[in-house]
């Protein structure tokens, strides 16, 4: 078995270049809220390396998503990890006349939608192979956020030796120098941004998330700048009365947006369930291009905002039934 | 397949499951043979009580009522430490020893015939729960001489090698359970062989679905019929829009 997968590394597990970078990052308790469109502005330039927080479908930060679309940033890598309608969104940059958005992914589950099916968009974009591919697992990228979160270079694993996955990631095998065992290990990853949508948080940034936290304690750790969006924004007092509450501290924060409905079609714990009308839609209406074109432009490249977007697939009236979805299951 | 697939959880057994087949089985062996079945969810949801099935891994389903919401890491490093019996996978091609294939059709890894997701948590979960189970309809597609890529490792080349690769010893593919058998690995060449047919089907038919040759166990089994009680409660409880049965 070889030493090291064959796969590209798209960002260095530098640590000590980690560090610099967090020692310069502003720490005061300043006012960070914004619009989605200066965050953006802002924070993602052409080239950064990207990861979305949540679950593909769930708890996604739809509005950044969106924004990142619509100003047309190019050439970003992408952290694939359990991406699902936020890659699908991201796809929405290739190969429709507006440059190339997406250039390098590491993979973990890409182009899928789970059950719901594959999206033809983003398989075109991904099988014309104008995107570049490094192959993980689900764990082994939120491992590499993880590794990066605690600022150390790498970290091992007992999971995927032996595959093609290990053959087409980055990852190398070592032998632990206190049992002798062959172990895998993976490079950190420090995103240059990240997005990731909470319940709550305040003005400077400390957030609050319900339900399953997937990898987004590490990521927003790892992340070298990170943009928030919320679905309300509370006092720094409340954030006080409940410390035990705060997912994410203001130190690694640089923008916080209140966007209701911002998972939106996706699915957030607690407030609303996911829009599966519309992601069939999407999906169904993704295998005629020019009507996928128009789509996507009457939905993303024609509106001014996340809001526009919400009124133009229902508005509240959809937001009340997807609510009551969420909140009556059974 | 999906009351083959529940009778092989026993009660206070772990089990992580995906959406679609595996939960349904996971939840009708909870509401039969196992009522102490643990079900975790790669997202984060531990312990729910299902009201109907998730549509996605990471869905607030997934610890409605449930006993934890917490990270990914912290299922995948449950099943690291050993904690977890059984995982449920699927994928677009199975091999003799049960490697399975998710993530590319084709000989081309930049240019592929189609892309599929890739791993998602699939080479993880194989890699680190105890027991595999497959769920997978049966056809010669699927069941393939050759991966076009493995994406989680089963027995990867035969006897020994997964502890050789550094996966944890003494887990691996258990049980594979399709439209026409059950299948399980021989113990000594870690090959799949019939363990019982369903109703109806003989071991020609099954062999000639299948590109690899299969072995048989001795003696043969026929898969039990699902029961009437068994079909009730999947109709009415687990999936009583009929998004997994009848399809």
């Amino acid at each position: 078995m070889s030493m090291r997968g064959k796969g590209p590394l798209f960002a260095e597990p530098d640590c000590d270049a980690a560090r610099q970078w967090f020692r310069d990052k502003p720490k005061q308790m300043s006012d960070k809220v914004m619009s989605v469109e200066e965050a953006v502005r802002r924070f993602v330039a052409d080239g950064d390396y990207l990861a979305s927080g949540g679950f593909g479908g769930d708890r996604i930060a739809t509005a950044l998503l969106h924004e990142i679309v619509r100003q047309q940033r190019q050439g970003l890598s992408f952290a694939g990890h359990t991406a699902t309608h936020d890659f699908q969104l991201l796809c929405a940059g290739n190969d429709t006349g507006r440059g190339q958005l997406l250039k390098r992914v590491d993979v973990a589950y890409i182009v899928g939608l789970e059950a719901r099916g594959l999206s033809p968009h983003a398989r075109r974009v991904v099988e014309s192979g104008q995107v570049e591919l490094c192959e993980w697992t689900n764990y082994t990228l939120a491992l590499r956020f993880q590794a990066a979160s605690m600022g150390v270079p790498f970290l091992p694993v007992r999971g995927f030796a032996g595959t093609d996955t290990f053959k087409y990631s980055a990852a190398a095998r070592v032998t632990c120098p206190y049992t002798n065992q062959e172990l895998t290990v993976v490079p950190a990853l420090w995103p240059d941004v990240a997005v990731i949508h909470v319940h709550e948080a305040d003005r400077f940034g400390n957030c609050r998330i319900r339900g399953t936290s997937v990898s987004d304690w590490h990521l927003a750790r790892a992340a070298k700048k990170l943009i928030v969006s919320c679905e309300r924004l509370i006092s720094n007092d409340d954030i006080r009365r409940d410390p035990t509450a705060t997912a994410i501290p203001f130190y690694c924060v640089d923008a916080v947006c209140h966007v209701p409905c911002g998972s939106y079609p996706g699915n957030m714990p607690y407030e609303y369930f996911s829009d599966e009308e519309h992601l069939r839609e999407w999906l169904t209406i993704e295998k005629d291009f020019d009507a996928y074109l128009a789509f996507i432009d009457r939905l993303i490249f024609s509106t001014t905002n996340f809001e526009e977007y919400l009124e133009r697939c229902g508005g509240a009236a959809r937001m009340a039934e997807l609510r009551k979805q969420e909140l009556e299951p059974r | 397949m999906i009351c083959a697939a529940a009778s092989a959880l026993e009660d206070g057994a772990m089990v992580v499951v995906g959406t679609g087949a595996p939960c349904a089985a996971a939840m009708l062996a909870q509401k039969t043979t196992a009522p102490n079945l643990t079900l975790m969810f790669e997202a984060g949801g531990v312990g729910p009580r299902l009201p109907r099935m998730p549509i996605s891994v990471g869905d607030s389903r997934t610890f409605y009522e449930g006993l934890m919401a917490t990270s990914m890491s912290d299922i995948m490093e449950t099943c690291q430490r050993g904690i977890v019996d059984y995982t449920f996978l699927g994928g677009a091609q199975i091999d003799a020893y049960g490697n399975l294939n998710s993530t590319m059709i084709g000989d081309d890894f930049q240019h592929p015939k189609v892309r599929l997701p890739g791993s998602g948590g699939a080479s993880d979960l194989g890699s680190l729960c105890w027991r595999v189970l497959v769920i997978t309809p049966h056809d010669r597609r699927r069941f393939v001489e050759k991966l076009d890529f493995v994406t989680t490792p089963g027995y990867l080349d035969g006897p020994g090698a997964r502890e050789a690769a550094g996966l944890p010893p003494g887990s691996g593919p258990y049980k594979v359970i399709t439209s026409l058998a059950v299948l399980g690995f021989n113990d000594t060449t870690k090959r799949m062989q019939i363990e019982s047919l369903h109703p109806g089907v003989t071991v020609e038919q099954v062999q000639a679905e299948t590109e690899f040759e299969l072995g048989c166990c001795s003696p043969l089994g026929v898969t039990a019929e699902p029961t009437t009680e068994q079909l009730e409660i999947l109709r009415r409880e687990v999936d009583p829009h009929g998004y997994i049965i009848g399809r």
